[in-house]
């Protein structure tokens, strides 16, 4: 089976209104370049799942979602993402805003095929009170209340990975994999891109498969996409990159997000969209952030 | 043998009062987020309490702390256990946290907020974070919290625009819960040491910073604070509490975290 497609060919799985779960986390190992494809479509009415960043933000300022369904949309070292803010702060997006660890339940209920995994989190908050469609529910077990979390299933998911052999086989090298597997798992259609194409047998070794964490059945396309998590991070070939969150952050005050989709993605390819912002070796360059 | 300082500034007096608040938690996890906080449970671990667990913010479990500054890419830390962020939430549920947090409103309850400000919940006035994993620390294990300017606007007067974590109020328990499943240790600010021990876990005052009166605290608090026989005065950093800090902070990351920097002694 061979799994590879174009970022185009790619895209073109999703339709309006799908949900769609994005892996990563804020600033970190996004699928950006699948991102930049989905800005270049005609897609609208958009339901997002997500650890959100930029990836949010910026599908939110391009008009391609209904409804996000988060814990936190945030750059990290900008903490808070600008054009997530303005499309709040404007009403135009509707939400459903849980704990991080009940998005987590979510995807795994979602996985597992199951309607909810009861958890105590959320309980005497707001999350409950904003959140109409979580249910409080009785144990048979005890007496207390618990918050009935419901599978949050993806018609979609978009991850980037290191490296993929053409049958799905995916590999994260870097530290965290964030919940990633678990948005692979949770969705019909996992789109993964990745930093290199690479024969089954790279895996062969043991401390390669080591770091491959969800099963190829789980992945349903392949799209090479080297420097596809610019501007987040991609450890550990390459940190985020600072300065351009910096610009894309002040366009939010100045020139707007038309202006800086103008100036790096709209009409322009994956190729065209290094060189705007410097070219793929610097993007390689790019250290990893000391913390 | 331990020798108080003669100088210091109010943020070392402030990560001293904050590493104080995890003595005596035996081993678990320390979650400070942010400069003071990450250096308060740093140094909590390097002195007070040398159980303690943390992680480099990322995906790594440390047997000893990082430096907050002066560290360069490639250094090398004391990693003893992958920590991944799907993994920190089996720890959260498991109960063996303290997160030291910086909430921008914390109500009477002891509820707080990172969410946002005003409007209505469809279209607020300020976004800020989100709940984060407010909601889910908050029923789970114990929190402080690191309030850098102790005003009105941080301690409201009314319930926080959105409450995201669980406080001592009676209307929003759960059924079959208890105030005891509640676990809100101690308030840090730049004017004052809290808790809520006070009547039915009214927020308390604890200690004064040097310098500081109660009417400075009662004035910036929106919501009655419970004033004591026991008050004290927040205890000096040590000369040794400050060689552990720099070293922890070499190149005084510090300093820039409160307006002015101030001293740590306003008599």
């Amino acid at each position: 089976m061979n799994k590879i497609m174009s970022a185009e060919q790619a895209i073109a799985q999703i339709s309006d209104g799908m949900t769609v779960g994005i892996g990563g986390w804020g600033p970190r190992r996004k699928p950006m370049a699948l991102i930049r494809e989905i800005l270049r479509s005609d897609l609208t009415d958009l339901t997002i799942v997500a650890y959100g960043g930029a990836d949010v933000g910026m599908l939110c300022a391009a008009g391609k979602v209904k409804k996000v369904i988060f814990a936190f949309v945030s750059l990290d070292f900008i903490p808070l993402e600008p054009y997530f803010r303005q499309a709040r702060q404007n009403g135009s997006i509707q939400v459903m805003e849980v704990d991080e660890g009940m998005l987590l339940l979510g995807l795994r209920a979602a996985a597992w095929k199951i309607p909810f995994i009861p958890t105590s989190v959320g309980l005497g908050t707001d999350v409950i009170k904003n959140n109409s469609e979580l249910a409080i529910i009785t144990s048979p077990y005890d007496e207390k209340d618990w918050v009935a979390m419901p599978a949050l299933k993806l018609d979609v998911s978009l991850v980037h990975v290191d490296k993929a052999d053409t049958r799905g086989v995916c590999q994260i090298k870097g530290p965290d994999l964030y919940m990633d597997d678990w948005f692979a798992r949770a969705a019909e259609v996992t789109i993964a891109s990745c930093e290199d194409i690479v024969d089954s047998d790279y895996f062969s070794p043991s401390d390669e498969a080591r770091h491959v964490h969800w099963e190829r059945s789980e992945t349903t396309t392949v799209v090479h996409l080297p420097c596809g998590a610019h501007p987040t991070s991609c450890a550990p070939f390459y940190g985020f990159d600072v300065a351009h969150f910096e610009l894309y952050n002040a366009t939010a005050k100045e020139g707007g997000f038309d202006h800086y989709s103008e100036t790096y993605i709209a009409g322009k390819d994956e190729q065209e969209y290094q060189e705007a912002v410097g070219g793929e070796d610097k993007i390689k360059s790019i250290p990893l952030p000391v913390y | 043998m331990t020798t108080t300082a003669a100088e210091y500034r109010l943020c070392e007096l402030m990560i001293c009062a904050a590493a104080e608040t995890f003595r005596g938690n035996g081993e678990v996890l320390a979650t400070g987020i942010g400069v003071i906080p990450r250096l308060a449970a740093s140094l909590a671990m390097k002195s007070c309490n040398t159980d303690l667990m943390m992680t480099d913010s990322e995906a790594w479990m440390l047997s000893a702390p990082n430096a907050v500054s002066g560290r360069h890419f490639g250094e090398g830390q004391k990693q003893e256990s992958w920590m991944g962020f799907s993994r920190i939430f089996d720890n959260v549920w498991g109960g063996k946290r303290h997160a030291l947090v910086g909430p921008s409103q914390i109500d009477r309850f002891g509820q707080t907020n990172i969410s946002a400000l005003g409007g209505t919940y469809e279209q607020p006035k300020v976004q800020m974070l989100g709940v984060r994993g407010f909601p889910g620390n908050s029923i789970s294990h114990a929190n402080s919290f690191y309030v850098p300017a102790h005003s009105k606007r941080v301690f409201v007067e009314g319930e926080c625009d959105v409450v995201c974590s669980i406080g001592y109020n009676a209307e929003r328990l759960p059924r079959g819960y208890s105030f005891d499943d509640i676990d809100i240790r101690r308030v840090v600010t730049d004017l004052c040491v809290m808790d809520w021990c006070g009547p039915n876990h009214q927020l308390r005052l604890v200690s004064l910073h040097p310098g500081i009166t109660v009417q400075q605290v009662t004035d910036n608090t929106g919501f009655e604070v419970h004033v004591g026989n026991e008050l004290t005065t927040t205890a000096a950093p040590t000369l040794e509490q400050l060689a552990i800090i720099t070293a922890l902070d070499p190149v005084g990351t510090r300093h820039k975290q409160l307006a002015d920097n101030p001293m740590g002694d306003r008599r």
